[in-house]
């Protein structure tokens, strides 16, 4: 599997792609991925961009699945700020990922984030989650890595992202979903 | 669904070398992946290069363990992406993924996990650039030299 210590050395055919969204001009609320299939063993989600959060603040994502909107969710967080590391925690109705770049102009940061869903089609097990992310703003800026877990035995089929600060992502970002067989 | 994460090229040192450039990359794909497996000679640090850029324009900011402490660090106004930590050593390796390097629209950003004996880090960098990337360089600081052995390997990925 291609994980984000573990590179992919070739079994040809392993990672496929199975949805993108690149957000049009004016910008999106919502990015979703629905009707996942089933047929991977793991599912990692590659996106990278920025939100109409303004030009003071990075920002994040908040990561819902299956529509769950209980508080199912929580995280571990370990942060460099690029002066100091720290380390947080979350338990919420959604699951805090460490995302993108501030600023609304494509002559800004964009920001990167790699989110692993491991065994997401397994109904005997909770969800377990791993992401990197991070944006630099040539003075500013964070990275941070993740570890989160999604209290639910069901399987995975779909998966929403909203900006966590701002309101909507910023055109050209873009979110894509790949499948990793096993 | 298309398969995707190919194999673009792979340089294996036969002896030292200060710099491994990939070049004419095709853009194709929608991400790079920058694989290194191997060492350098002296204590010098891993620069990378979009490019051959050796202006100003790329910044970074890292987290890092030694064993006993977590920081974190940044460069900014930088002539590369410094993509190691400390003394990278003889056995480091290290995964770059560089986001939508072919747009000509937005500025580049890269993630980087780096492993050594001394270190583990996480870093992300960015080229202040709106150009479309067609080489990339990993390059030993000044005029040290990667070991021999080391591998380098350039992997495309492709959204749907």
């Amino acid at each position: 599997m291609q994980i984000l210590s573990s590179p992919f050395y070739g079994v040809s055919g392993s990672f496929e792609s199975i949805a993108t969204t690149t957000v049009a001009a004016g910008g999106t609320g919502t990015i979703t991925f629905s009707a996942i299939p089933s047929t991977y063993t793991h599912l990692q989600i590659r996106a990278f961009g920025q939100t109409n959060r303004g030009s003071v603040s990075y920002d994040g994502a908040q990561m819902r699945i299956n529509g769950d909107t209980a508080s199912n969710y929580s995280a571990h967080n370990l942060t460099g700020t690029g002066s100091a590391a720290s380390s947080s925690s979350s338990l919420t109705t959604y699951m805090q990922l460490p995302w993108v770049g501030f600023g609304t102009t494509t002559g800004s940061n964009w920001g990167g984030s790699i989110i692993d869903i491991l065994d997401y089609a397994n109904t005997s097990k909770f969800k377990t989650i791993r992401a990197l992310g991070g944006a630099d703003g040539n003075g500013s800026g964070y990275v941070t890595l993740t570890s989160g877990n999604w209290r639910s035995t069901s399987a995975i089929t779909s998966i929403t992202f909203v900006p966590d600060g701002g309101t909507t992502w910023s055109q050209y970002t873009q979110f894509a979903l790949y499948g990793i067989k096993g | 669904m298309p398969a995707t994460y190919e194999p673009i090229a792979t340089t294996t040192l036969g002896s030292t070398q200060n710099q491994v450039d990939f070049n004419t990359i095709s853009s194709a794909y929608t991400d790079l992946v920058l694989v290194f497996n191997g060492g350098v000679t002296s204590t010098a640090d891993i620069w990378l290069r979009m490019n051959s850029d050796t202006g100003s324009n790329y910044s970074r900011t890292r987290l890092t363990g030694d064993g006993s402490t977590a920081a974190s660090t940044r460069n900014s106004a930088a002539s590369s992406i410094f993509v190691s930590v400390g003394t990278v050593g003889t056995n480091a390796n290290m995964i770059i993924h560089v986001f939508n390097y072919a747009n000509a629209t937005t500025y580049k950003t890269t993630l980087t996990r780096f492993n050594s004996s001394a270190y583990t880090a996480a870093s992300t960098g960015i080229w202040r650039s709106t150009s479309a990337i067609t080489s990339l360089t990993l390059k030993a600081e000044a005029a040290d030299t990667f070991t021999s052995g080391s591998t380098f390997t350039l992997y495309g990925i492709k959204a749907a």
